[in-house]
C-alpha cells in the first residue's frame, strides 16, 4: 500500500467517531430511498404480474339489468379486446361466532374459467361443479379471518332468502387486493367477504336468466379509455347503467395507487434532507482536517506530489465515508423495506409479495449519495489543492475576529469573557453557524413532519367518528324504499334513534370538467351523520342546492354560488342545474351532499331512502343484529365501532413502524450535527480551551464555552425547526394527497414538544460524549505545540 | 499536628518566606517499553519575590519541573510544598483552584484567545480572581496601555506575549512561571517581554521562574539554576540583577 493510502486509513480511523456519525446520516437517506423505491417496485412488479396473469379488467360498469344480447353491442365498441358480463350483488352473511351481520359480495363465475377477466386465483380446494348452486369460492382474506375453508358452510341472506352455501374453494382476485366493504373506510376482513358462485345460481337468485347487471372489459393498448367509457355508458343507459369507471377509479386499484404515491413522495422528499446534511458535515470535517494538515500538505507538495494527488487523497477519504454510509443504508433499507412489504402483504391481498431488491435503485442511491458527499466536500478539497507549498508550511495566521454587533450595542461589558467567546465564535463563522443551525432545524423538522401523522390521524378520527359520523350502525337497503322502511327500523329492538339517507350516483359537469360522484341526501338537521364545514362545525343541509367537499369543488373548479350540472346515473336520469350552496371539508373520498327532500325532488321518483343511520342500545345490540340479518330488504350493515377499530389498527400498524424509523432518523441528524460541530470546535479550539484550563478554569467552565455555543445554536434552531417541520408536513400532505385520501394538516403542541425534546436529548448526548474528551485534555501537550 | 506548627518561630518565619519547598522530586514517563526519567530527585527552595532563571538543554527536565510546581502535572515521587500546601496530595479539582488562585503562566506560544481583545483576554482571568488589578492596569504594566482593544491577530508576536504576561499577572499571583517566553521572539521584542516580567517581579513581589535556553538572559535573575539530565547540576546567585536593557543576544 502506498504511504498516502496508509495515511488515508489512519486518518479515517482517527476521525472514526465523526465518520460514523456522517455515514449514519447518509445511511438514513439511502435506506429511505431503498425502502421507498424498493417497496414501490415490489408493489409495482407484483401488481402488474398479477393483473396480467388474471386478466384484470380496464373498464368496469354496473347496471340494473340488460339482456344478454346487449353484450354483443358492447363488443362492437372499437378498442375492446374482451368483454364479459356478470351478475354481482350484495348479501348479508351469517358467520358462526359473529353476532353482527357481515357484508358479502356475490359475483358470478364466468362459464369458461381459463382466460376469464378478473379471473379468480384458486388458493385451495376446487371450482364449484357447474350444476351445484350452493357451492362457492370464498375470498381468502375473509376465509383466513374466520378460519373457514373447503368443507365449511356459511349462511347468507340472498335477495331476501336465507341460503346455506358450501365452501369448496378459497381464492383471490386482482379486483379485491384491497377489499373494502360497503360504507367502510378501511378493509375489514372479518366483516366483508367476496363469494364467487356459478352464474346459474346467481341468475336464479336474482332473476337474471339470460341477463346481466355488471360488465367488465379489457382494452387494446391503443384504445382511448374515455371514448370506450362514453360509448359504453350510452349503450347501458337504457338498462340502468350507473356509469362505467376506468381501472384507475376502481377502488382496490386506486388504494394501491394511493399507497404507491405516498411511498414515492417519501422517497423523493426525505432523502435529499439527509444527503444535504451529510454533505454539509463532510464539508466541515474535511475543511478541518485540511486546516490541521496544512503543513503536511505543504510537505507533500514540496516532495513533488501533484495537486491532483493531494485532491484525490482527500476525495478518497470523503468517498470512503460515503461508501460506508451507502452500504449501511443498503442493509437497513433492505431490512426496513422487507418489514414494510410484509406489512403491506397483510392488507393488500397478493398471491405473493416479496421485497424486490432492485439494483437500479441501489445504483441510483449510491451514485446520488457519493455525488452529494463529493459535492459537499468540494470547496474544502479545493482549499488543499490551491494551497501553495511555501505558504502551507508556514503556520496559518491567527483567526481574525471582529468586535461584532455586541460591541456596537455596548453589550460586551455585560457578558463574561467566556460568554463573549461563545458569541464571537458564533459570529465569526456565520455560514457555518447558519448551516449548523439549519442541520439541527432539519432534525426537528423531520421529527415534526413524521410525528404529526399521529395527530393527523387522531384529528381525522375526531372529525370523522366523533364529530361527523356519530351513528353506531349504518344500514344499507337493497334498493331505495319508502319512509315506511325507516319506521320499521325504528321499531326494531335496541334502536334508539334512526336517521334516513339516500345515495345517488351522479356525474357533475362544470364547463369542460366532468366528475363522477355520489350525492348523499340527509335531513336538514341531523344528529348522527353530520356534515362539517371548514372549521369542522356541523352545518344543516340547505333547503336547496349542493354541498360539495372541497376536493370535489377543486376538481370541478367551482366555488360557493357557482352552478353545476347534475346528471343522475340512475332512476329517471334527469339532468338539472344546481347551485353550490356550501363547501365542506372531508378527508376520505370526495363526497357531495344535498338535503334529502331536495335530492328526492331532483330524482323525481318520490320520497325514497337508501338506508338509515342508527343509534342503538348496546345492551340489545345482539337482538338487533339478529333481526337485521333476517330482514330481506337489508343489503348490508356497517358497525361504526368496528370501523373505528379497523381504522385505528390499520393506521397504527403502518405508522408505528414508519415513525420509529423517522424518530430514529431525526435523532441521528441531531446527534450527527451536534456531535460533529462539537468535535470540530474541540479540534479548532482545543488549544484555547487548554489555555483556559491552565489559567485555572475548571472543566465545567471550559465545557461551558464549547458546549454553551452548541447549546445556544441548538436552542436557537428549535423554533425555526418547528416552522420548517410545519412546512415539511405541508409538503408531505400535499404530495401524498390523492382523490381517496387527504391527510389533514393538524399538529398538536405536544408533537412540537416531543420533537424538540428528542433533539435536545440527542444534542445533550453528543455533548456529553465530547465533554468526556475535554476532561481528558493533555494540557501540557496542547500548550507545547505550535498552532 | 502539622509539620509547620512544630517548627521553631525562626524556622517558621523562614518557611513563610519559602514559596516552594521541593525535595527528592522525581518524574518517570513510560515511553513504549522503556522509561524516561525526566526528573531524578530535585531538591530546591524558591523564596518569596525571587526571580529565578532555569537554564539547561532540551530534555534536561526544566519544563517538567515547571509543570509540576505549576500544578499542570504530578510527580512520580518526592515532595512539593507551596507554603503549607502539599501539592502531591491535591486532586484535579484542587489543582485547578491552585492554578486559578496562585499561579500565572506564560508559554512560548502565547496561547491567547483569538476571539477576545487584549483587554478581554486579561479580563478572562480577572473575572475569576479574588483581588485582581483591572485589565487596563495589567496591560499598562506591560506597556500595552494603548492597545487594549486589539485582537491577537492585530498584534505583533512580542505584543501578544506581553498580553500573555499581563493576563498571567493581572490576578496578582504569588507565582509567575514562564516557559521560554522569548523563544519565539527576536532579541528586541524579547527584551520588551523580559522587561515586563522583571517589572512585575519587582513591583508586585511575585516569585518568578523563567525557563530559557538562552544563557545571556540568566543575568537579569536573582538566581540561576542549571538543569542537566533531570538533575540540578549547578546553582549560582547573581550579586546584582543586570538591567534587562543591558542584555543582548
Amino acid at each position: 500500500m502506498r504511504a498516502l493510502d496508509k495515511k488515508l486509513f489512519r486518518d479515517l480511523w482517527h476521525i472514526r467517531g465523526q465518520a460514523i456519525a456522517i455515514a449514519v446520516v447518509i445511511a438514513c437517506g439511502v435506506s429511505t430511498v431503498v425502502m421507498s423505491f424498493g417497496t414501490l417496485t415490489s408493489l409495482q412488479v407484483t401488481k402488474n404480474a398479477y393483473y396480467e396473469r388474471q386478466n384484470f379488467a380496464n373498464v368496469f360498469a354496473s347496471l340494473k339489468r340488460a339482456p344478454k344480447s346487449v353484450l354483443d353491442h358492447i363488443r362492437e365498441i372499437p378498442g375492446i379486446k374482451k368483454a364479459e358480463s356478470r351478475v354481482v350483488a350484495g348479501a348479508t352473511l351469517d358467520v358462526v361466532g359473529m353476532n353482527e351481520p357481515v357484508s358479502g359480495l356475490l359475483i358470478s363465475l364466468p362459464p369458461a374459467l381459463s382466460g376469464a377477466l378478473n379471473n379468480v386465483l384458486l388458493r385451495e380446494g376446487r371450482w364449484p361443479e357447474p350444476d351445484r348452486k350452493s357451492e362457492i369460492i370464498l375470498s381468502d382474506a375473509f376465509a383466513d379471518a374466520h378460519k373457514l375453508g373447503p368443507g365449511h358452510t356459511i349462511s347468507a341472506v340472498i335477495n331476501g332468502y336465507r341460503q346455506k352455501l358450501e365452501i369448496v374453494g378459497v381464492g383471490m382476485s386482482p379486483e379485491y387486493i384491497y377489499a373494502m366493504g360497503p360504507g367502510a373506510l378501511m378493509p375489514d376482513d372479518k366483516r366483508f367477504g367476496v363469494l364467487w358462485l356459478n352464474r346459474k345460481a346467481m341468475a336464479a337468485a336474482f332473476d337474471l336468466d339470460d341477463a346481466f347487471n355488471d360488465v367488465v372489459l379489457t382494452l387494446f393498448p391503443s384504445a382511448a379509455t374515455e371514448k370506450v367509457i362514453a360509448e359504453l355508458d350510452r349503450i347501458l343507459e337504457p338498462y340502468g347503467g350507473a356509469g362505467a369507471i376506468a381501472r384507475k377509479d376502481q377502488v382496490s386499484n386506486a388504494y394501491i395507487a394511493n399507497e404507491m404515491k405516498q411511498l414515492d413522495a417519501m422517497g423523493r422528499i426525505v432523502p435529499p434532507i439527509f444527503l444535504a446534511v451529510a454533505a454539509f458535515l463532510l464539508n466541515v470535517v474535511i475543511s478541518r482536517i485540511i486546516a490541521t494538515e496544512r503543513e503536511q500538505i505543504g510537505l507533500f507538495k514540496a516532495f513533488g506530489y501533484s495537486n491532483a494527488a493531494i485532491g484525490g487523497h482527500y476525495l478518497k477519504l470523503v468517498l470512503m465515508i460515503a461508501v460506508i454510509g451507502v452500504l449501511l443504508g443498503f442493509g437497513t433499507g433492505a431490512w426496513f423495506g422487507r418489514a414494510i412489504t410484509t406489512l403491506y402483504g397483510e392488507f393488500f391481498r397478493f398471491p405473493v409479495l416479496y421485497f424486490h431488491l432492485d439494483y437500479q435503485v441501489f445504483a441510483v442511491a449510491a451514485l446520488v449519495s457519493l455525488g452529494a458527499a463529493a459535492g459537499g466536500a468540494l470547496t474544502a478539497i479545493r482549499k488543499a489543492v490551491v494551497l501553495a507549498p511555501a505558504v502551507a508550511m508556514q503556520p496559518a495566521p491567527p483567526t481574525v475576529y471582529g468586535r461584532g454587533v455586541l460591541a456596537a450595542l455596548g453589550l460586551t461589558r455585560l457578558l463574561s469573557q467566556p460568554t463573549l467567546m461563545i458569541f464571537r465564535h458564533i459570529g465569526r463563522w456565520p455560514l457555518r453557524t447558519g448551516l449548523t443551525m439549519l442541520g439541527i432545524s432539519m432534525s426537528v423538522a423531520i421529527l415534526v413532519a413524521s410525528l404529526f401523522f399521529y395527530d393527523a390521524i387522531e384529528h381525522m378520527i375526531e372529525s370523522i367518528f366523533h364529530n361527523g359520523q356519530r351513528q353506531d350502525v349504518t344500514v344499507v337497503f337493497n334498493e331505495a324504499t319508502t319512509p315506511r322502511s325507516i319506521t320499521e327500523i325504528r321499531a326494531m329492538p335496541g334502536v334508539l334513534y334512526a336517521e334516513p339517507w339516500r345515495a345517488i350516483a351522479v356525474k357533475l359537469h362544470k364547463g369542460s370538467k366532468t366528475e363522477r360522484a355520489g350525492i348523499t341526501g340527509l335531513e336538514t338537521h341531523t344528529i348522527l351523520h353530520r356534515v362539517l364545514d371548514l372549521d369542522l362545525t356541523p352545518i344543516s343541509m340547505p333547503d336547496h342546492g349542493l354541498v360539495l367537499s372541497t376536493t370535489l369543488a377543486k376538481k370541478l373548479d367551482v366555488v360557493r354560488g357557482d352552478r353545476v350540472t347534475v346528471e343522475a346515473l340512475q332512476g329517471r336520469r334527469y339532468t338539472r342545474e344546481v347551485p353550490v350552496t356550501a363547501l365542506v371539508e372531508e378527508y376520505i373520498g370526495a363526497p357531495a351532499y344535498m338535503q334529502l327532500k331536495a335530492l328526492n325532488r331532483l330524482m323525481g321518483e318520490g320520497d325514497l331512502r337508501s338506508g338509515a343511520y342508527l343509534q342503538i342500545d348496546a345492551a340489545r345490540a345482539d337482538q338487533l343484529y339478529r333481526q337485521l340479518k333476517d330482514t330481506p330488504g337489508v343489503a348490508g350493515v356497517t358497525l361504526q365501532t368496528a370501523a373505528l377499530i379497523t381504522f385505528r389498527n390499520t393506521m397504527a400498524e403502518t405508522l408505528d413502524i414508519m415513525m420509529s424509523f423517522y424518530v430514529l432518523f431525526g435523532g441521528i441528524i441531531a446527534f450527527g450535527v451536534v456531535y460533529n460541530s462539537a468535535r470540530i470546535s474541540l479540534s479548532e479550539r482545543g488549544r484555547e480551551l487548554a489555555s483556559l484550563r491552565v489559567l485555572g478554569f475548571t472543566r465545567g467552565e471550559v465545557s461551558y464555552i464549547l458546549l454553551g455555543e452548541l447549546g445556544i445554536l441548538t436552542l436557537a434552531a428549535l423554533l425555526p425547526g418547528c416552522v420548517l417541520g410545519l412546512g415539511l408536513a405541508h409538503l408531505m400532505t400535499a404530495s401524498m394527497q390523492t382523490d381517496l385520501f387527504r391527510i389533514p394538516m393538524f399538529i398538536e403542541t405536544s408533537t412540537y414538544a416531543t420533537s424538540v425534546l428528542t433533539v435536545i436529548i440527542a444534542s445533550v448526548l453528543s455533548g456529553l460524549i465530547v465533554r468526556r474528551r475535554i476532561d481528558n485534555f493533555d494540557l501540557i501537550a496542547v500548550l507545547k505545540t505550535r498552532e | 499536628m502539622t509539620e509547620l506548627a512544630s517548627l521553631s518561630s525562626d524556622e517558621a518565619s523562614k518557611a513563610d518566606a519559602t514559596t516552594f519547598y521541593i525535595r527528592g522530586l522525581t518524574k518517570v514517563y513510560p515511553s513504549g517499553e522503556t522509561e524516561i526519567h525526566a526528573l531524578q530527585g530535585i531538591d530546591l527552595d524558591f523564596h518569596k519575590g525571587e526571580l529565578i532563571v532555569l537554564l539547561g538543554p532540551s530534555g534536561s527536565g526544566k519544563s517538567t519541573f515547571l509543570n509540576i510546581i505549576g500544578g499542570l502535572d504530578t510527580p512520580t515521587d518526592g515532595q512539593v510544598r507551596f507554603h503549607d500546601t502539599d501539592l502531591i496530595a491535591l486532586n484535579d479539582r484542587d489543582l485547578t483552584s491552585y492554578r486559578r488562585d496562585h499561579i500565572g503562566f506564560v508559554f512560548q506560544f502565547y496561547n491567547l484567545i483569538p476571539s477576545l481583545t487584549a483587554r478581554e483576554n486579561v479580563a478572562l482571568v480577572t473575572e475569576i480572581a479574588d483581588d485582581p488589578m483591572t485589565p487596563a492596569e495589567a496591560l499598562e504594566m506591560v506597556g500595552l496601555g494603548q492597545r487594549l482593544n486589539h485582537f491577537p491577530a492585530q498584534l505583533s508576536g512580542g505584543e501578544q506575549q506581553r498580553v500573555a504576561v499581563a493576563r498571567a499577572i493581572a490576578k496578582r499571583p504569588q507565582v509567575l512561571l514562564c516557559d521560554e517566553p522569548t523563544g519565539a521572539l527576536d532579541s528586541k521584542t524579547g527584551i520588551g517581554v523580559l522587561e515586563a516580567i522583571e517589572r512585575v517581579n519587582r513591583e508586585l513581589g511575585t516569585t518568578t521562574a523563567v525557563i530559557t535556553h538562552n544563557a545571556a538572559i540568566a543575568d537579569f535573575a536573582d538566581r540561576v539554576v542549571v538543569f542537566g539530565d533531570g538533575r540540578v547540576t549547578e546553582q549560582r546567585s547573581n550579586a546584582q540583577r543586570t538591567p534587562v536593557n543591558d542584555i543582548h543576544w
